[in-house]
């Protein structure tokens, strides 16, 4: 891979604050039923941060929140030192579920173009500026090759390559990828990995990425924020994917455990409770076994 | 009016010495462009059937439009804006709620047959006219009233077509970037509306789709370019329409019947040359694998036994 070689840099100790994002005893919900509550996190500018948790536990809530299209129930939630507003220029996002399908016929290229200009009223008298930022986001993810191919054509991680290209051309400084991986074998969710980190490292972006197993990331990870149980756990892999930890956040006995190669299964009560055993290429989809441990409400 | 003399040129000049064939080219081709514009927006939406709904309520519209003495043309405009507003008001996933589209769609039609029955004038040309189109009855006033429309329209759509065509691919990011979808999504239905209210006077409130949908649904197969699958929706449309107007001048048959089979031969036309260019497609490489295959089982065993 690419960008294996680029890991999580160390936090500079000394330097002024850059937080990108900033959440203080914020709480989350809808109508009055909170998904998770007293959050305390602070991400700073050039890191790659994973959102973990089980379903239901708010990770694309957070999301929401950050994009200005959801409030918080209480507390603050700042981005880029303000409050989060809808339709801001500085965030890239792409949502997990897209209504593209096999009958899209429509060419990539377009997509990513309309990443640029499609929240624009009125009739472009020169689309130069977006040709050109359309044809350096999809030459940034290894996508130029499948401009011209209709979307309905493309497979999971070309389309995930696509999206991200859609969310990277607006030259963004916040990336939020939802589940970008959920549909991706391990050898593909590697490569979109290594590209997200290759583009977090080289251009200074901050990214959120959800997903539900976190080894594929842990890498390059700068920063987990764990959502369980109501609440939010925020620390490097190291803090927080810890036994004691999670435990705590859980409320119950939890144990990480961690293979030879690095890769982490967690184990509370009866079984997993979160992430997969995963051993070379073999992909072992892990039961969410012990209900008890979900977290509450819609996400 | 004469025979078919394989002089194009003279025959359309035979056939436009008459006003009415005149004034159905104008609306005609007014109309065809239309409807192959708004007809893409439709298909890449996947908003065919609320389309199709929205000219069944304008039956109703039309109905009562002939009832109390006024131009069809604004009953239809009433029922299908008020009620494209509607179904755009009640969220993206009412306009798939097939069920109840089909219900209202079914009620509508019924109040449009007793409308028409409480009317003491020709109650079959009327309905029949609504129901089929009837582009050779075109007057000038609707010329006109068309053309208004068009005007309009084309100048909504250059202002729109961006953000429509983004919230058409991607909703969630086009709202994440500050689009309404609540408010592009009544856009939307109002520029089906008027389109809808439009083609009903060439094609009638059934055979619709014949120009909003066919079209547009031949271009999507023929280019994944916005702009070009446009205009090939657009010329479609205009195709059908002239040659249905032409074919009709020398045939004793309804228009409508026309350009519903010109459009319909020219769709299968698609879908068949794409599904045989497939299979080829797949024989190839099927040979190609089974050649390499066999070349693999000669360099394994060079014996050849």
């Amino acid at each position: 891979m690419s960008a294996a070689g680029q890991g999580p840099r160390t936090p500079p100790s000394s330097a002024p604050a850059t937080s990108v994002v900033r959440a203080n005893r914020l709480e989350v919900g809808y109508r009055g039923a909170p998904v998770w509550q007293d959050a305390n996190f602070s991400i700073e500018r050039g890191e790659f941060v994973a959102v973990i948790g089980p379903n239901g536990a708010g990770k694309t809530t957070l999301f929401r929140l950050l994009l200005g299209l959801h409030p918080p129930l209480g507390g603050t939630l700042s981005v880029f030192d303000a409050p989060p507003r809808r339709g801001s220029p500085k965030i890239g996002y792409v949502p997990q579920r897209h209504t593209i399908d096999y009958e899209t016929h429509v060419r990539c290229f377009e997509l990513v173009r309309l990443g640029f200009s499609g929240h624009r009223w009125g009739f472009p008298l020169s689309r130069r500026a977006e040709t050109e930022a359309a044809w350096e986001a999809l030459e940034a993810v290894g996508g130029a090759e499948f401009a011209d191919r209709p979307l309905s054509a493309l497979s999971g991680g070309e389309l995930q390559r696509v999206f991200l290209a859609e969310a990277l051309v607006s030259r963004p400084e916040l990336l939020l990828l939802d589940e970008p991986l959920s549909n991706l074998d391990l050898r593909r969710a590697k490569e979109l990995v290594g590209l997200v980190n290759g583009i977090v490292r080289s251009r200074g972006v901050t990214a959120f990425l959800v997903a539900h197993d976190i080894n594929p990331l842990i890498q390059y990870l700068d920063r987990v924020l764990y959502l369980a149980n109501g609440r939010v756990a925020s620390g490097t892999p190291q803090e927080v994917l810890t036994s004691e930890s999670l435990s705590q956040l859980y409320g119950v006995p939890v144990e990480v455990l961690r293979d030879s190669r690095g890769n982490i299964v967690i184990v509370g009560g009866e079984g997993h409770v979160e992430g997969e055993l995963v051993g070379g290429e073999d992909h072992h989809e892990g039961e969410l076994a012990g209900g008890g441990f979900r977290g509450g409400g819609a996400g | 009016m004469s025979a078919f003399s394989y002089d194009l040129i003279g025959d359309v000049q035979q056939m436009l010495r008459y006003q009415f064939m005149v004034h159905a080219f104008e609306a005609g081709t007014l109309i065809a462009i239309v409807a192959g514009i708004v007809g893409y927006l439709v298909v890449l939406r996947r908003s065919a059937f609320a389309a199709h709904a929205l000219a069944h309520t304008g039956f109703a519209g039309a109905a009562g439009a002939v009832l109390l003495g006024v131009n069809p043309v604004f009953g239809l405009l009433l029922f299908t804006t008020v009620s494209g507003s509607a179904m755009a008001t009640l969220g993206r996933r009412a306009a798939h709620r097939d069920v109840e589209i089909g219900t209202v769609l079914a009620f509508m039609l019924g109040l449009g047959l007793l409308f028409i029955n409480l009317y003491r004038g020709g109650v079959a040309t009327e309905t029949y006219s609504i129901l089929f189109g009837e582009i050779l009855g075109i007057s000038g006033d609707a010329v006109l009233l068309t053309l208004e429309a068009f005007v309009v329209l084309l100048l909504v759509l250059a202002v729109v077509y961006r953000p429509l065509l983004f919230s058409a691919l991607d909703e969630d990011v086009a709202e994440a970037k500050g689009l309404s979808i609540l408010l592009l999504g009544v856009i939307f239905m109002l520029l089906v509306a008027v389109a809808v209210s439009m083609a009903v006077q060439v094609v009638g409130v059934l055979l619709v789709f014949s120009l909003m949908v066919t079209p547009a649904a031949i271009a999507v197969r023929l280019s994944n370019r916005p702009g070009y699958a446009i205009a090939i929706s657009i010329g479609v449309a205009l195709g059908a329409t002239w040659a249905g107007l032409f074919v009709a001048w020398y045939e004793p048959y309804p228009v409508s019947f026309f350009i519903t089979s010109i459009v319909f031969a020219l769709y299968l036309a698609v879908r068949a040359s794409q599904a045989l260019a497939e299979w080829a497609g797949k024989r190839n490489r099927a040979m190609s694998i089974t050649s390499r295959l066999r070349k693999l089982l000669r360099k394994s065993d060079p014996r050849g036994t």
